[in-house]
């Protein structure tokens, strides 16, 4: 146990542990009880449920977004196809960008792996604020059902993910297209941003005693400095796309060049979050690489400061790049050029991390487990896409590839190679523990090599494409261009990478009814969350830990502390300070409430209404404020309860 | 962990469960809500300054905004930072009494600020949809609206608690921290009114 | 008039032999493109060595530590040296990318200087502005009756700097042909000019690089690139108003043009047609496709577009002509005479 100055730290000699475990886990099972049944499902706090429901249903439209893609693939595998005509190829292309970036990427990778990891990795009970981050569920989940309803009645967003202006204004989008996008927007963004809150707040308060910071694994990392990108970066598109709709809806003049307003506003507003979007996407693949290579050298990661200093680098410098989306446009010289030196400076800590992945194989003892060969893709596809980017930061290669299939290739290779495959070894990696059951690896493998080769079937081709003169989102192309054969093979592999996810969820299916049994750590691994059963228990640990090193289980020692003095016959969670992790105060977790569901539907319909009248909001803010003061009003029988135990700090 | 009854314990029974500032998530809670609420307006400001840069004629075609009102706000906000401080002080102490007054008094700052507001809106010398500087200035005042309305109900509810019999000490750090929402409130509205009438005048 | 017509369709057809490929490689026809391509060129070795190191390290690493055991194997104790080792690896490796990627942002940078640099005291301007989905095209000249007014097609002298102004009716197209230069959006409320020149005569084929609503995909456009001579006695002819129909059959077919929907969109100098919503058709028999390349400008294809351009081009803004076969015939006459 590493001695600390601090004397909240007291150990107590002789050791002093409450009742017999099973008397306590009775106590805490009770204490922590999820609600079961139809209603209960909305009322549910705990966080191993609500992240859950983020990974299924963001899974889910990982799959939609999929099957738009191989129906848009199909259109164009020949030059003048008609198989789908402009308008319905516009809506596909949109939603399929739209789904994949908003409803799939950053709700899976950040939020449904955070909230349901993070609080484990910390060594708490529960997330902090859980009914928020049940209500940022509710949330997420009306925001894609509105957006694809749009679709399902024909009025689905057609102008592309990023909706420039003026083509997505009043004048040249007429109609309610447009306006899912945008209100898709304000959704997804809501729900990001108070995800972001639960997760900092829980990493930053909630840390087992003894996790100081340069203790932290690599996951919490990534999610704090994601936590703030999110904060900052999704405000700007909340603006734009609320401009956007102000300007549809009841006459604003932002982006009407006649009127004052300026087109290119919108693309730095837009960009300023959509760069940071896309490490948004990325860093959360980085941290699973850094934790599989741990557990499958054997060995801590070699290089932790870099790979947090890099971590941190890529969260603000990505937020100094956004123009090198805007290099056509015609801006000065001298700033493309200050773009360009940015977006070539993020390649560092990038690199960075790369050599000591390497470095950390080289110097482990590598076992090649299955989740490692998702590694290995990413390694091969997300180079391709990084040096590819090389490419886009240069402003003269640029103005040639910019709006080509070269981008639409280099964003795959960089988004599904440092977020798919990651999150592919992540799920093989992880499902055991939140199933119980070890995924099927022969599956796994057909899974890997569909995926794998169809991917790159579809998107290294797409560079040629763009090398040759085939523009974005054309829902055609003329015969005597000879794009045919190459478009033709593009689509061979979307169908292969089809099939490579559904031979996923085959094995999903599978693995949950005839999975070998994992156990508490298949993998031998060394961070908290696998300290506890598979599937954890609803009090997540029987025994509150603390931890003497980077990771948690390898670095314990044989008698390594627990926790005591925390209440199990109610729900209790531990705080601590921020920076060394020592133990600070007690709070209460909140009860499972139906108030964040209610939340949500009144939030959504004062979203929903605005959108078709803005006189509505005038009603519907009526039903968000009761439900936000009903969730906030304090029950009477809890209030007693603290009243008699609190404890007032001096 | 095996054989947990021979682990040593760390005990942590003492500790508080009532803490102010920074020791408490909520605090933290709330700080980051104030970073996303202020950068959205951030980049409002910024955006009216952007569109500064596009033209001459300054405000376009319309005159500025009418002095009175905003400065009458203006000068409201700033002495409602009395009450806010003061109910800090009071949940500090554990003073219900003291909070029942101040929160009262802050919801009455609060509805003039209200009041003042909407005179703010009808002087604004320009329709919202007159040009991007007419949108620009009405979508300012229309979010930082949102914040103070947001507050104002809360500390409504605020106020309403404190006259009930479901308050236990997390309740008066609910009071700290919504005066510290309304320092927020308050910095807001004079950075957007001087973007507004200043920069208008100045610019 | 009938040899200068011969002429220009002979000239037309011989380039129409030399057309682009339509690439940015191994294809350039100016300068401009070709700085670019020698700089794509080299960034593409720089990515192919690192990608090559790098995945050789990586399997290396694979290679050298893998152990092939069941069971996960114990942790490894610390190990001193061999992060001694990584510490100096990782370093060097970290060294060489931090030069590479200096080297690669200094030749952006002089790339960049030197494709933009081109100034001329006497180059030719072209204003070109977008519209959902044609090119609109004004040579802008000092005496009024001199501007030429064309669309879709740019005639332009090789060796000459050509500076483009670009504007937009509506929203953000760009301008793009990959064998000439690199892309330039149009901005609506913004102009913005560049500068190229072409060295090779030919045919160059642009498309629109900005998605600008239903019939992006079919926004083309053409640069031919001509001798001066040739360039001026193009220019010299588009200047001139419509010829006056002598044939029955063409003035036949000018009626039916100014008596029904054509004359709602479509310019022709020379008769009371004036609307500029459409591409100006003064001059549209001596282009060699039409529609934005859409189509060519053969009797059959533009028979059809006349009569359902939605075929075509579904959401464009030309509706359906439903004509009698003799009154279509004439018009499709007419149109094509317009040389």
């Amino acid at each position: 146990m590493t001695p600390s100055s601090n004397p909240k730290m007291a150990v107590a000699e002789p050791p002093v542990v409450p009742p017999p475990t099973a008397d306590r886990q009775l106590r805490l099972q009770r204490a922590w009880k999820e609600p079961t049944g139809f209603f209960g499902w909305f009322t549910k706090v705990h966080h191993t449920s609500i992240g859950t429901r983020f990974l299924v249903t963001a899974f889910i439209f990982f799959v939609l977004g999929g099957l738009l893609a191989m129906l848009m693939r199909l259109q164009l595998a020949r030059p003048e196809n008609r198989f789908l005509g402009p308008d319905k190829y516009n809506q596909f292309f949109t939603m399929h960008g739209s789904t994949m970036i908003f409803l799939f990427a950053v709700p899976l990778m950040f939020q449904g792996l955070g909230i349901y990891l993070v609080p484990l990795i910390v060594g708490t009970r529960n997330i902090a604020f859980p009914r928020l981050a049940a209500f940022s569920y509710y949330i997420y989940l009306f925001g894609c059902v509105f957006f694809w309803v749009g679709l399902l009645l024909n009025t689905g967003a057609d102008r592309g993910w990023f909706a420039y202006v003026t083509l997505s204004g009043p004048d040249f989008s007429p109609g309610k297209r447009v306006d899912f996008w945008a209100q898709m927007i304000t959704f997804t963004e809501t729900s990001a941003l108070a995800t972001a809150v639960c997760l900092a707040a829980t990493i930053l308060k909630h840390r087992a005693p003894g996790m100081s910071l340069n203790r932290m694994p690599m996951i919490l990392w990534e999610k704090l400095v994601l936590s703030f990108m999110v904060i900052f970066a999704m405000p700007a598109v909340m603006l734009s796309s609320s401009m956007l709709l102000l300007d549809r809806t009841v006459g604003t003049q932002f982006f009407n060049p006649a009127e004052g307003g300026d087109v290119l506003l919108y693309q730095h507003l837009f960009w300023f979050f959509g760069h940071p979007d896309v490490y948004i996407i990325f860093l959360p693949g980085t941290a699973i690489i850094t934790t599989l290579v741990t557990c499958f050298t054997r060995r801590h990661i070699f290089g932790y400061l870099a790979l947090v200093v890099s971590t941190i680098s890529i969260g603000f410098i990505g937020f100094g790049v956004w123009v090198h989306h805007m290099f056509a446009t015609g801006l000065p010289q001298m700033g493309e050029s200050f773009f360009t030196a940015a977006t070539l400076m993020i390649v560092i800590p990038t690199a960075v991390q790369f050599f000591c992945w390497i470095a950390t194989i080289w110097e482990g003892r590598l076992q090649f487990k299955f989740p490692m060969w998702w590694v290995a893709g990413f390694f091969f596809v997300f180079m391709i896409g990084g040096l590819s980017g090389l490419m886009l930061a240069s402003v003269p290669v640029d103005t040639q590839v910019h709006d080509t299939f070269f981008v639409v290739a280099h964003f795959h290779y960089v988004l599904i190679g440092g977020a798919v495959f990651p999150m592919f070894g992540a799920l093989y990696f992880w499902i055991p523990k939140m199933m119980g059951r070890m995924m099927n690896e022969k599956l796994g493998y057909w899974n890997f090599w569909l995926f794998f080769i169809g991917f790159n079937m579809t998107f290294f081709t797409m560079h040629f494409l763009g090398l040759r003169g085939m523009t974005r989102r054309v829902y055609t192309y003329l015969p005597e261009m000879n794009w045919g054969w190459l478009n033709f093979v593009a689509t061979i592999g979307a169908f292969l990478m089809g099939a490579g996810v559904l031979v996923f969820i085959i094995n999903f299916f599978w693995s949950r009814v005839h999975g070998r049994i994992a156990g508490t750590d298949p993998w031998k691994a060394g961070s908290l969350e696998w300290a506890v059963p598979s599937p954890p228990p609803h009090y997540n640990f029987a025994e509150l830990p603390t931890v003497n090193g980077r990771e948690a289980l390898w670095d314990a020692e044989p008698n390594q502390p627990i926790v005591t003095g925390v209440r199990d016959d109610i729900r209790e969670v531990l705080i601590t300070d921020s920076l060394d992790g020592d133990p600070d105060s007690k709070m209460d977790s909140p009860e499972p409430s139906a108030w964040p569901f209610w939340a949500a539907i009144a939030i959504t319909g004062l979203f929903v209404g605005s959108v078709f009248s803005a006189k509505s909001v005038e009603y519907t803010s009526i039903p968000v404020i009761i439900t936000l003061i009903g969730w906030y009003w304090p029950k009477w029988r809890e209030t007693q309860q603290r009243k008699a135990t609190e404890v007032w700090s001096d | 962990m095996e054989r947990l009854s021979e682990r040593p314990a760390l005990d942590v029974s003492a500790l508080p469960t009532v803490v102010f500032g920074p020791r408490n998530p909520v605090w933290l809670g709330t700080i980051l809500f104030m970073l996303i609420e202020g950068s959205m307006i951030a980049m409002v400001w910024a955006c009216y300054f952007y569109y500064r840069t596009r033209t001459s004629d300054w405000p376009p075609g319309v005159l500025p905004p009418n002095l009175t009102w905003g400065v009458a706000n203006g000068i409201v906000f700033i002495l409602s930072l009395g009450p806010a401080w003061w109910i800090r002080r009071k949940a500090r102490a554990g003073d219900l009494l003291g909070c029942r007054i101040w929160l009262s008094v802050l919801a009455l700052f609060g509805l003039v600020n209200i009041i003042l507001r909407g005179f703010e809106f009808a002087n604004l010398n320009c329709r919202w949809s007159a040009n991007a500087y007419a949108s620009t200035i009405w979508v300012l005042m229309g979010v930082h609206s949102g914040h103070l309305l947001t507050d104002f109900i809360e500390t409504v509810v605020l106020a309403a608690l404190a006259f009930t019999d479901r308050v236990d000490g997390t309740r008066f750090t609910d009071f700290d921290e919504n005066s510290m929402y309304w320092y927020f409130v308050v910095g807001i509205a004079l950075v957007t009114n001087f973007v507004v009438y200043g920069a208008s005048r100045l610019f | 008039m009938k040899l200068s017509r011969a002429a220009a369709y002979a000239t037309l057809l011989l380039l129409a032999g030399c057309q682009s490929n339509h690439s940015m490689l191994w294809s350039s026809a100016s300068k401009q493109a070709s700085d670019i391509e020698w700089l794509y060129w080299f960034i593409f070795w720089i990515c192919l060595v690192v990608f090559v190191l790098v995945i050789a390290f990586f399997a290396g690493g694979l290679a050298k530590s893998n152990v092939d055991e069941e069971e996960m194997a114990p942790i490894l104790e610390s190990n001193e040296p061999g992060d001694r080792r990584a510490k100096v690896g990782v370093s060097i490796a970290l060294g060489i990318t931090v030069v590479t990627l200096f080297v690669v942002l200094a030749l952006s940078i002089v790339t960049g200087k030197t494709t933009e640099g081109l100034t001329s005291k006497n180059p030719i301007t072209i204003e070109v502005t977008g519209h959902q989905w044609w090119w609109e095209l004004r040579y802008p000249n000092p005496q009024a009756d001199l501007t030429v007014l064309s669309a879709n097609e740019i005639h332009i002298p090789v060796g000459k700097p050509i500076v483009v102004l670009t504007a937009s009716r509506d929203v953000i197209h760009s301008f793009w042909a990959p064998n000439i230069d690199g892309k330039r959006d149009l901005l609506p409320g913004y102009q913005s000019a560049f500068t190229f020149q072409i060295d090779k005569p030919g045919i160059y084929h642009g498309q629109c690089a900005e998605f600008c609503g239903e019939q992006h995909a079919h926004m083309g456009f053409e640069i031919v690139a001509q001798t001066m001579d040739e360039f001026q006695h193009w220019l010299n002819q588009q200047r001139k108003p419509a010829v006056e129909p002598q044939d029955a059959k063409l003035v036949h077919g000018r009626d039916v043009f100014l008596t029904h929907a054509c004359v709602l969109c479509h310019t022709i100098r020379g008769t009371d047609a004036g609307s500029k919503v459409g591409p100006d058709l003064t001059h549209m028999g001596s282009r060699r496709l039409l529609a934005a390349t859409a189509i060519s400008n053969a009797p059959g294809s533009l028979a059809g577009w006349i009569t359902d351009p939605q075929r075509i081009k579904p959401g464009v803004r030309m509706p359906a002509n439903p004509l009698a076969p003799a009154d279509l015939d004439a018009l499709v006459t007419y149109l094509r005479s317009l040389q």
